[in-house]
């Protein structure tokens, strides 16, 4: 919220330069984003009487004009404004002046006539006609305001303040209005804040309030409090410089005097007033009530709503005049030829407001307060100020009497207050005198063992509220800092955290790298990565109002994230790939949350093929000890289905690892072969072995013996070494791969397999003729069981 | 005789001095000391000699044979340095040419910045507390003391799977579960993804990640938050850290602060990371409000505690320089390999 200085001067002497008391403000709770010293850029602009007009010798439409700016001798401008006339009071930019935009302007010639600056418009003041109703559409703005000449530009058309931007939190709707903020400045800086109670004078000759208009509040809840106060005989006119140049440092346009004054009053109470030509209220009467279902109303921004029974409207005796809280109607609306005004200020449930606001896609400054929860307190003394200004302004006749309806509790309030425990939170040791001392600018009152809080003061409730309010007149920085005590706790990372920890240290040490993608993903990924129509993965959790279908459902699994990836670097000509993701997957349960678990993901593109995976997946597993497990061929989704493998243990599944399915992978525009595997976190978790025993170094040296094994061709070499170990004894202690050969010597349908076995004896040196003999039995066993023979 | 043994003496120090290589010293030995050589002819000739003479040219011929071995062990040392180095020059090769790529991954920086703040805070007796990302609406927002009609709740800000359950927009929620399931002391930290609906844009994303603190025991005050903060940024960003409290609010604490720490870049001087005020806003804090030790079954008026929470993608972004958010969930190796 920007707030104007020179405003908040009315309230409190301030006795530091902008910068500081911005500095002031954050460190006392409310934080100034930033500051303005207006106008920014203006400079040697200057008023200036013109003495005389004379046309140009040798130009039709220049005009040299003779002007006094209060120095000793006057001086020439030449312009091409056609509004000048001797005796007419402008704003003169002297040589070197800068303007709004920035631009400099410099003297010099026009047409062989020296001409000393320029005269401006205001726009090249950086004004518009809502700051200056009179000046013209095109041309000099002819000053009517009280100056001499030589007066700075900036001072004569006040257009000097500093301004503050405040940042405001939602616990203190009270200092949405400039006294509010005063409020806080006087107790920030120890200056005393200068309210008085508004004072307007009554016409008699205007009549009673009652003689014009009775209000109905229909839902007391909605609208807690409701007032109102007539004027008559209004003429709507511009209103004066200081009060559009206060509303133009504020932000606000300047429209005619009695906007312009429920704009200000809203601004310094931070209360929205709304104003109705009272020409257009029928039957005497304003009525707060629910609209009807179905009900419209044009707002002043033209546009119609068609209303729901849930929304608030402030309606005559036949039809809504305004959308409570949010807009006025058109219907209403204050024109020039407005002679009867009625002022409304009010306050509404700020929920209420909100919904309405949202519902009809219409946000104002008024639905932006009140959906802050407004101080009901301030309706009154808001409903008086705008009296107030209308009797300053002289701009219609107050008629008698003020209607206030209010349902709402607007006194003082008690809470406890207890200085030990407000010094016990805080760490500090105040007494309670200076307690009181600190809290009394804001208003608070120690009585005894309670505080008496002022009723715009909400947000007080109990011992927490006030030490948080000492906290920050003390000062933050005051609070001595102090580490806690209490009994030594050790602190430190779960047995799964730190098991997540070494699975990534395990990838990061091959050359992974890892990534973080979106947990929520499109249902459509499921289709992309082949995923069946019944697969029970495609149950996912939806979200109701996601920001696209793209990122609707949380996954179930991380395959197509890790996909997408992929194909993003392979798209970028990444030649290498290797991936890893700790992802968390979601599965809905019955009771409307989710089961959620982690999938360790790793992909290769350009890093190697299936083997160069397995090497890996086997390698991580080693990292968090995971052993034993066995690795089969398997058929999963998104994989090829020959080159797919599962890793279980028991009957748990561990892992699946494979080549992704070339269909999938050209749906993802992947064309060279990548390589997934999904780790299932909780199942490692729960199968790692943890203990590590010692064993002894063997004492005795091993026996190698290399078998070719010719077989069929599908025979899969881990069935061969499974059987090999069943049948080579104890002494075999390995059974290793190094080569598989298809081709000249090995028939059709066939391959060639060379293990190398490996046996050793614990307590003796093997010898060949054992060896042999296991190798024998080994050999038997093999073309018995899968006429697996020895190439010859 | 004497005489004879001398002239071979010279004559055998000349040729093993001018031996340019193994080959033609070896040749040189076996000329004056192997079996055929000069030497042992002499020697062979000493029956000849008297009984007088005989042992003083014998030991003549013994000294003589030891000054030509020495004299070729010397020039073999000098010989084989000579070739050694000569064969090390031309093994010589090119060490700016490219290296056989050896690259380690990485973790991803949001993953390096977590643990790094996590090992800090382990390090302070802190442990690590998890909780579900699908959360119940009472945990991520009554409990905590939202408001009912606080605008955090919409549509337009929370991710919603029923009217009772969302995707939790803070990390706070872990917080709860940790005081409803245990009396104090806690001291626990809260790491992970918290959802808001935000597009993505530079600076924001529907998806980020938060670490959030909490410590509730007897007599834990404002200043041990303080004290627990400044510790935390000397460690993390620099013994010189200082660090600024601003008064703010946030409904589960009261009283509330935003922590700034001096620009680890200028030390306070003012720069461009610091956009010239030399502090940096990296955190939020407060004294857990009694409403929320309340909902937790912890009464306030024995315990109090504070909270603080801070967002990795701020940590990321500041630490690394980072100026688009979006680089983090793009994945590009080109990013990912700078950290």
């Amino acid at each position: 919220m920007k707030v104007s200085l020179n405003w908040i001067k009315d309230y409190v002497d301030v006795n530091v330069d902008v910068k500081k008391l911005a500095d002031i403000m954050t460190y006392t709770g409310t934080k100034a984003e930033g500051f303005e010293i207006l106008p920014e850029k203006i400079s040697n602009i200057v008023v200036g009487t013109i003495l005389s007009t004379e046309k140009h010798p040798d130009a039709d439409r220049l005009t040299v004009c003779k002007i006094d700016v209060g120095a000793d001798a006057p001086v020439q401008i030449i312009t091409a404004a056609t509004n000048v006339f001797a005796g007419a009071v402008v704003p003169v930019c002297l040589d070197g002046a800068i303007l709004h935009d920035g631009t400099k302007i410099k003297k010099g010639k026009l047409r062989g006539l020296p001409s000393e600056g320029m005269l401006c418009s205001i726009e090249e003041l950086g004004l518009t006609k809502n700051d200056f109703p009179y000046a013209p559409d095109d041309g000099i703005l002819i000053i009517k305001e009280e100056c001499y000449n030589g007066q700075d530009i900036r001072d004569a058309l006040n257009m000097r303040d500093e301004t503050i931007d405040f940042e405001l939190t939602f616990n203190r709707p009270d200092c949405l209005g400039f006294i509010g903020i005063a409020r806080e400045v006087a107790a920030s800086i120890g200056s005393p804040l200068k309210l008085k109670a508004p004072q307007y004078k009554v016409s008699p000759e205007a009549g009673k309030i009652a003689d014009y208009i009775s209000v109905d509040v229909r839902n007391t809840k909605l609208c807690p409090r409701y007032t109102a106060a007539v004027v008559t005989d209004v003429k709507i006119e511009p209103s004066p410089l200081w009060m559009r140049a206060r509303l133009k440092a504020a932000g606000v346009r300047p429209i005619n005097n009695i906007v312009d004054i429920t704009n200000y009053v809203m601004l310094e109470y931070g209360q929205p007033m709304h104003a109705f030509d009272y020409n257009y209220i029928t039957s005497k009467q304003i009525v707060v009530r629910n609209a009807a279902e179905g009900e419209k109303i044009t707002t002043l921004d033209g546009n119609e709503h068609v209303l729901t029974d849930k929304m608030l409207c402030i309606a005559d005796g036949e039809k809504p005049v305004a959308l409570a809280g949010v807009m006025g109607g058109l219907n209403s609306e204050i024109l020039d030829s407005t002679v009867t005004v009625v002022f409304e200020s009010a306050n509404f449930d700020r929920s209420s407001i909100r919904h309405t606001s949202r519902d009809c896609a219409l946000r104002t400054e008024s639905s932006g307060k009140f959906e802050k929860g407004l101080p009901v307190c301030n309706t009154l003394p808001a409903l008086e100020r705008a009296l107030e200004l209308v009797c300053m302004l002289g701009c219609g006749k107050v008629a008698e009497g003020i209607i206030d309806i209010c349902n709402a509790d607007i006194g003082e309030r008690r809470i406890p207050f207890n200085p030990q425990r407000v010094n016990a939170l805080l760490g500090i040791d105040l007494s309670r005198e200076e307690m009181a001392e600190m809290l009394l600018p804001l208003e608070m009152r120690v009585e005894g063992d309670e505080l008496v809080v002022p009723p715009f003061r909400g947000d007080m409730e109990r011992t927490a509220d006030i030490a948080e309010e000492i906290a920050r007149l003390y000062g933050f920085d005051k609070i001595p800092s102090t580490l806690f005590k209490g009994e030594v706790s050790v602190g430190g990372y779960s047995v799964s955290q730190k098991f997540i920890a070494d699975l990534k240290a395990a990838a990061v040490s091959h050359g992974f790298y890892e990534i973080a993608t979106y947990s929520f993903i499109s249902p459509k990924a499921y289709d992309r990565i082949g995923m069946a129509a019944d697969d029970e993965r495609r149950n996912s959790i939806k979200l109701i109002n996601p920001l696209g279908e793209d990122t609707s459902v949380m996954r179930t699994t991380a395959l197509p994230s890790m996909l997408d990836v992929v194909a993003y670097n392979r798209n970028r000509k990444a030649e290498e790939i290797g991936l890893f993701e700790c992802a968390t997957v979601y599965f809905p349960t019955e009771d409307g949350m989710s089961r959620e678990e982690k999938e360790f993901v790793v992909a290769m593109d350009g890093k190697g093929d299936f083997y160069d995976l397995k090497g890996y997946v086997e390698a991580f597993l080693d990292a968090v000890n995971v052993k034993a497990y066995r690795l089969e061929s398997a058929a999963e989704t998104g994989f090829h289905p020959g080159i797919c493998a599962k890793i279980t243990k028991g009957s748990k599944v561990l892992a699946v690892l494979g080549q992704v399915h070339p269909a999938v992978a050209a749906e993802y525009g992947l064309s060279k072969g990548t390589y997934i595997a999904v780790l299932y976190v909780n199942a490692l978790l729960e199968t790692a072995d943890g203990s590590k025993q010692f064993k002894k170094l063997p004492a005795f040296p091993a026996l190698t013996r290399d078998l070719a094994l010719v077989m069929d061709d599908a025979i899969e070499a881990g069935a061969v070494a499974e059987m090999i170990k069943k049948s080579g004894g104890k002494a075999l202690e390995s059974i290793r791969v190094f080569d598989v050969y298809k081709g000249a010597g090995v028939p059709d349908g066939k391959k060639s397999v060379a293990f190398s076995l490996a046996f050793r004896l614990p307590d003796k040196t093997m010898n060949d003729a054992d060896a042999d003999k296991a190798v024998a039995n080994i050999l038997k066993r093999l073309e018995a069981e899968a006429g697996i023979i020895l190439r010859s | 005789m004497r005489k004879q043994l001398e002239e071979i003496l010279n004559k055998a120090v000349a040729e093993v001095d001018s031996a340019a290589d193994e080959a033609s010293l070896k040749a040189a030995q076996v000329a004056y000391l192997g079996k055929k050589g000069a030497l042992t002819a002499i020697l062979r000739g000493m029956g000849g000699l008297s009984a007088e003479e005989r042992p003083v040219i014998g030991a003549l011929a013994n000294d003589v044979r030891a000054q030509i071995e020495a004299a070729v062990e010397k020039k073999l040392a000098a010989v084989k340095a000579a070739e050694l180095e000569a064969r090390l020059a031309k093994e010589k090769v090119d060490v700016t040419l490219p290296a056989k790529s050896k690259k380690g991954g990485r973790l991803h920086p949001l993953s390096q910045v977590e643990k790094e703040l996590s090992d800090i805070f382990v390090g302070m007796g802190f442990t690590i507390a998890e909780g579900p990302e699908v959360e119940l609406a009472y945990n991520n927002f009554d409990a905590l003391n939202a408001p009912a009609d606080h605008p955090s709740r919409d549509f337009q800000d929370t991710f919603y799977i029923s009217p009772e359950v969302l995707l939790r927009t803070q990390t706070s929620p872990v917080q709860i579960r940790a005081m409803q399931g245990k009396q104090p002391p806690i001291r626990i930290i809260s790491p992970g993804r918290v959802y808001r609906c935000d597009e993505v844009d530079g600076t924001h994303s529907p998806m980020f990640h938060q670490l959030e603190g909490l410590v509730v025991g007897k007599d834990i005050s404002l200043g041990d938050l303080k004290g627990t903060l400044e510790q935390f940024a000397k460690l993390y960003f620099g013994e010189n850290t200082k660090t600024r409290f601003r008064p703010h609010n946030f409904p589960f604490t009261e009283p509330s602060a935003e922590v700034d720490v001096s620009c680890f870049v200028c030390g306070g001087k003012g720069c461009r990371l610091c956009k010239g005020e030399g502090w940096i806003e990296i955190l939020g804090a407060g004294m857990v409000h009694p409403h929320v030790l309340e909902n937790c079954g912890i009464d306030p008026e024995v315990y109090s505690g504070f909270a603080f929470g801070v967002g990795l993608e701020r940590v990321v972004m500041i630490k690394y320089g980072i100026d688009d958010m979006r680089h983090l969930y793009e994945n590009d190796l080109r990013f990912l390999s700078q950290f």
